[in-house]
């Protein structure tokens, strides 16, 4: 919401700096988003009248102006724009000025001739037609300014001389006079010599570029001189016969006056961001009314007076009904006749500007400017397209066609509300008007429409259409129903002020649904028990004053347009934003003590995210969402069980549209990311969510798994393994061990392993499948580790207790053992143990070797075994009957022997 | 005889004085102490004095055989000090060749972020609770005062799962407020950090996942006072002694009075600048007293019970924190980002 500070001292008289506006307003609870000063780039530029103009020497569209700008001579200005004449008055940026976009203007010669400073264009202002629809510039296409596309074939000869024929009935014409006539146009004297015929011509012209001694193109029979379209020519034929020039004043100014006062440049916008519980605020009133608050001014509000008195009987004109009477708590209209559709007046168009809204005409700026003041969306429509006086506000038929005033057409449902005759619709409710009943050139008689749609059918309808409007953002929010009769008013108000047209006695206004306005209990102790405050009653109940709630007593009534206070609390919010948030005390909580800390189960994420960068992993995070092709990237089959997963129904885009059951391909892209930006390795751990369908309430299974994914300074299956172990080893896991896993589709089928505890499963890992690491562009070696975390959790050990130290030295034996290829490591350290008579601390391999003299198939694996008693020194020969036994054990249930 | 045991004193000192190596030492310690050694052959003339001489001679003896072992001492203890000085010299390494990596991972500065915020809510007697991301619209909205059409339960701004807009993913961690309500007893300390979801397109400042921390705390005359008080706290934690707050009026459906505290511009320090937008201020959180209708819907008497409330988004906190400019980088995982902090 934008707030032009002129407009707003017209309610309040606030006199502080705009940094101090916005900080005060802010603090009271109307966020502000940033100040704007219109004039901040415009400086020394102000309005001078042309006194006399001569043709440049050196130049063939270049004048020289003697301006008149307030002071005791008149200055020099070289122009090359052609829309000027003496007499008019035009913006001047005078010798050392500023101008928008940090255009520095300084005295200067302009081919020999001096120049103190420039005449400024709309443009140069920084504003545009829309700003000053009279600054439009119609060009004539002047003769001295052609240049022929084909020098060699010029399709006027360059000695051309009044009277000669152009083509059919244009002839070249020499202008003699040219004096200002009505509304901006131009009275030209023309003089050629037509054979036997006139030779000379008086008319009205809106071309502003005519002087006296130019050539022009003048068509006989229509009676015009020619612009670039007359001659059917083209534009770079005629490269200064262009649609821009001088911005000409036509407001009431004198030479000296400060351009930005002229133009409203002087004022300053302030951007409020507006919470959607405070629809009041969304205009200048709702706005004046809490500035008046927080600065502790008087507010000055205006009843509008409507003098009418139009020919005819309102009832009679126009009948109203609401078939959807709840849809419609009220609606308000009046009527205006013997429209005069003309441009609104400066300081209308200029608060409209101010506020972001383009003028358009008298009648449609009186309706964008009710809608800024009050915060009342209204509707202007031509009343003579309102078939049978009768205007219907009911839901739209299935299917029903209205092409709005943006010319786009809709296909409405019975969920769009629509402004109907009694044959057809003529506006969406509350959206945007019809294109069927547009204010135009020549619109007689208006109906305005002052209503109070429901917010939420006008939302879903906005939605559904996707044209959210000025109108539709503020009825979505749930406008005051009191403040349609007030704006209908002004309105017809601003009608006879502008003197746009006749307005009708009467108003019809419907009321569906008024709601009785709440009345509240000021309860002080519950007020300040709930601040923390000691804020006495009678201060509570001034700045409730200031707000407009009427107080009896300890009884107040809640103004129509504060649908958000409802209960004591929202009292207590009105009174602390006023007594100010900042002046609340800052206590420290007081009550019964309460433990907090970490669960269980926390403090074994925090130790797994600690082993993890122990062991060199680097923390991600991973959206939660995946793209369905996910499941393909990772090789799963089309008809894996695992690929059921929450789809979301509106989702940004395919690749984030289900939510994931496996946290693979989240890991293997940030991998394959890494690996495309050419980073050397990657070690990378998440512990992220997987979402499975089965929980409580049609919701998620949410599980917690731990996932490693690696690459790169010496990453292979056992470094991956080792990372896994430590895990495992960091929550003091029971009974680990490992089986080879070949059916998991996304790793490779001989280096992939599952982690157990026990007999269940902890999780998976190994080296991903080749095809998949491509799948994601990464064609080398990529390992990754999936463990649920509630399994984790679940082999989690006891808390460590003493064991004593060794008091007795152990005995150490190396063996080597030939078997077969197929005997694992795992099996051979499982015999071993076996095969131990108790004296057994420890195993660990230490080599393993293949070659030609142990044969085929065959390997050699190493242990280093030792042995200890807990209660003596063992001697040689009882390390030895151990060993003895280890051997048999292997032998037997491996094959293995001493090699 | 004392002539010769002064001569012997004087000549080995001297020779022990000047000796360079273990071996000549010891030929010294031979030469003078050795059981053919000098100080014997002068002792074996002993027999020959008087027995009124012999003691005082004897005591002479005795005192230049100490003087000598105590010299012998000295210079062995001097050479290995010498010897050792040598090998340390020679042992001597270059401090400037880079040390043996040790790879140590880093945790991801988000949660670094949150970290830092669940220490300081701990240690005031919060519990840190854990909730489901896929969540009924009626706890993330009806329950919490945002009723059917309020713009935020828009499929443009919430990601459904079934057509009746009953399933979602949670827009905020504020449903875990309702659900500690439901299950917990009171007086209730909860902080509820999480991922949160919202249909917003991928770019420098929004992404359609990140993560909230919600704070609440419900118990009997729980006051606004407190909240500012708390929540000034974590303040001074997060950005140290001497942060300068203040709170704004704002509006969230579930809290009532509701604000949003904003932290002074560490950069210019208040007085506008890039970093803050020129506004001085930088917006940390939202935060109000418990709306009484959300307390009444989880059958909590607001007339007995009070409480307040808040929530931060925790990206933009560790943006801030570590001056990350750019949202995407949080969720891109370079290692090249991730080994910075």
């Amino acid at each position: 919401m934008n707030l032009s500070r002129k407009w707003l001292n017209e309610f309040v008289q606030i006199d502080v700096n705009d940094k101090e506006f916005a900080e005060a307003m802010t603090l009271s609870g109307s966020k502000v988003e940033g100040t704007t000063d219109l004039g901040a780039e415009i400086s020394n530029v102000v309005v001078g009248r042309i006194l006399s103009m001569e043709r440049h020497p050196d130049s063939d569209h270049m004048w020289i102006c003697q301006v008149d700008i307030g002071q005791e001579e008149p200055v020099q200005i070289v122009t090359g724009a052609w829309n000027i004449h003496a007499g008019d008055l035009v913006p001047v940026a005078k010798d050392n000025s500023w101008l928008p976009g940090g255009v520095h203007i300084t005295r200067g010669n302009l081919r020999g001739v001096k120049s103190k400073g420039m005449l400024c264009s709309l443009t140069e202002l920084g504003l545009d037609e829309r700003d000053f629809p009279y600054a439009a510039i119609t060009p004539a296409a002047i003769l001295g300014d052609y240049h022929p596309i084909d020098p060699a074939k010029p399709s006027i000869p360059a000695d051309i001389q009044p009277g000669h024929k152009i083509f059919g009935s244009v002839v070249a014409a020499e202008v003699k006079e040219v004096n200002a006539a009505e509304n901006g146009a131009w009275a030209c004297t023309l003089a050629y010599a037509e054979q036997d015929g006139p030779t000379a011509a008086i008319l009205t012209t809106p071309c502003q570029n005519l002087h006296a001694g130019d050539l022009v193109a003048y068509n006989v029979k229509t009676g015009a001189i020619c612009t670039l379209a007359g001659l059917h020519a083209e534009q770079r034929e005629f490269p200064n016969c262009r649609p821009s020039g001088i911005f000409v004043l036509q407001e009431d100014c004198k030479p000296g006056d400060d351009i930005k006062a002229v133009t409203g440049l002087d004022d300053h916008v302030v951007e409020f961001e507006i919470t959607p519980n405070r629809p009041d605020c969304l205009s200048v009133i709702g706005l004046a009314r809490e500035a008046a608050a927080t600065f502790d001014k008087p507010l000055t509000l205006h009843t509008p007076e409507v003098k009418g008195g139009a020919d005819g009987v309102l009832t009679g004109l126009l009948d109203v009904e609401t078939p959807d009477a709840d849809l419609v708590p009220r609606y308000t209209a009046r009527m205006v006749r013997n429209v005069k559709i003309a441009p609104s007046p400066k300081w209308m168009r200029e608060r409209l500007r101010a506020m972001g809204v383009r003028p358009i005409n008298n009648i449609v700026d009186i309706t964008n400017y009710v809608m800024l003041e009050y915060g009342q969306p209204m509707h202007a429509f031509d009343y003579r397209y309102v078939n049978g006086g009768k205007i219907i506000v009911r839901r739209a038929a299935e299917g029903e066609k209205l092409t709005t005033l943006d010319g786009k057409e809709h296909t409405l449902t019975a969920n769009h509300l629509v402004i109907a005759d009694e044959g057809r619709a003529v506006g969406l409710a509350g959206i945007m008007g019809g294109l069927n009943s547009e204010i135009v050139a020549d619109t007689a008689d208006v109906v305005f429409e002052s209503a109070c749609f429901d917010g939420t059918c006008i939302r879903k309808g906005a939605l559904a259409l996707g044209m959210r409007t000025e109108a539709s953002a503020k009825f979505e929010k749930g406008l005051d129903p009191m403040n349609t009769l007030p704006a209908v008013n002004r309105a017809c108000e601003l009608v006879e002020l502008l003197g746009a047209g006749e307005v009708v006695d009467g108003v019809i206004d419907i009321l569906n649904n008024v709601p009785q306005p709440a009345v509240l209990t000021v309860e002080p102790d519950k007020i300040n028990a709930l601040l923390g405050t000691g804020v006495p009653e009678d201060e509570m109940i001034r700045i409730l004053k200031k707000l407009d709630f009427a107080v009896e007593g300890n009884q107040v009534t809640v103004p129509s347009w504060r649908g958000d206070v409802r209960r004591m609390a929202d009292l207590a919010e009105e009174v602390a934003r006023f007594y100010g948030y900042n002046n609340i005390p800052s206590t420290l909580m007081r009550g019964q003590t309460t433990q907090g800390g970490w669960s269980p189960a926390q403090k074994v994420e925090n130790r797994l995210g600690e082993v993890c960068r122990a062991c060199g992993y680097t923390e991600v995070i991973t959206y939660s969402f995946i793209s369905p092709a996910a499941y393909d990237k990772i090789l799963w089959k089309p008809d894996d069980f695992h690929r059921s997963s929450f789809k979301i129904l509106n989702p940004l885009g395919e690749d984030t549209s289900i939510m994931r059951t496996t946290t693979l391909p989240s890991m293997l892209e940030v991998l394959g990311r890494n690996y495309n930006n050419r980073n050397k390795s990657a070690w990378l751990y998440e512990l992220g969510r997987i979402y499975l369908p089965g929980g409580e309430d049609g919701l998620a299974m949410e599980a917690q798994i731990l996932t490693l994914g690696a690459y790169g300074n010496g990453m292979d299956f056992f470094t991956m393994k080792g990372a896994v172990e430590a895990l495992l080893k960091g929550v003091r896991a029971k009974d680990v061990r490992f089986e080879p896993c070949a059916e998991d589709p996304s790793y490779h089928p001989g280096r992939c392993a599952y982690a157990y505890s026990g007999s269940d499963i902890v999780g998976v890992f190994g080296q991903i499948h080749p095809l998949a690491a491509q799948n994601f562009g990464v064609d080398g070696e990529l390992y990754c580790a999936e463990l649920s975390f509630d399994e984790l959790l679940m082999a989690q050990g006891p808390d460590p207790v003493y064991a004593p130290l060794p008091k007795y030295p152990p005995i150490t034996r190396d063996i080597a053992v030939v078997c077969d290829e197929s005997v694992t490591v795992g099996a051979l350290e499982a015999a071993i143990r076996r095969g131990a008579k108790g004296l057994l601390k420890e195993v660990s391999l230490f080599d393993i070797y293949r070659g030609k003299n142990l044969g085929e198939g065959k390997k050699s694996v190493a242990f280093n075994l030792v042995l200890r008693a807990d209660d003596r020194s063992l001697t040689g020969e009882e390390a030895d009957e151990d060993v003895r036994s280890i051997l048999e054990t292997l032998e037997k249930d491996c094959g293995a022997v001493l090699r | 005889m004392k002539e010769q045991l002064a001569k012997i004193r004087a000549e080995a000192l001297s020779a022990f004085e000047g000796v360079k190596d273990a071996a000549a030492l010891d030929e010294l310690r031979v030469k003078y102490l050795g059981k053919k050694g000098e100080l014997t052959a002068v002792l074996k003339q002993m027999g020959r004095l008087s027995a009124e001489e012999r003691p005082a001679m004897g005591q002479l003896a005795n005192e230049v055989r100490a003087a000598l072992e105590s010299a012998l001492e000295a210079a062995s203890r001097k050479m290995e000090a010498a010897a050792l000085e040598l090998k340390l010299k020679a042992e001597t390494v270059d401090v400037t060749i880079p040390g043996k990596t040790v790879q140590v991972g880093r945790r991801h500065p988000m949660n670094t972020a949150l970290d830092e915020i669940k220490e300081i809510f701990i240690g005031m007697g919060f519990t840190v609770l854990d909730g489901p991301e896929i969540e009924l619209a009626q706890l993330n909205f009806d329950r919490l005062n945002a009723e059917e059409g309020h713009p935020s339960r828009d499929w443009s701004d919430t990601f459904y799962f079934d057509e009746d807009s009953r399933v979602m993913l949670r827009s905020q961690t504020s449903p875990m407020q309702v659900r500690a309500m439901d299950s917990m007893e009171l007086p209730i300390r909860i902080i509820a950090p999480g991922r949160v979801y919202r249909k917003d397109e991928v770019d420098a400042t929004h992404s359609p996942m990140f993560h909230q921390v919600e704070g609440m705390v419900i118990d009997k005359n729980v006051t606004m006072a407190d909240l500012k008080g708390t929540l000034n706290l974590l303040a001074e934690q997060l950005f140290g002694a001497g942060t300068v707050t203040r709170f704004r009026p704002h509006h969230f459906p579930f809290t009532e009075p509701s604000c949003e505290m904003d932290v002074q511009c560490h950069k210019c320090g208040g007085a506008g600048c890039p970093t803050c937008k020129g506004e001085g201020w930088i917006e940390l959180l939202g935060a109000g007293m418990i709306h009484p209708h959300v307390l009444e819907m989880a059958g909590i008497d607001p007339e007995e019970w009070s409480g307040w409330a808040f929530g931060m988004g925790l990206e933009r906190t560790a943006m801030r924190r570590f001056k990350i400019a750019d949202l995407r980088l949080i969720f891109e995982n370079d290692v090249r980002f991730l080994e910075q902090f």
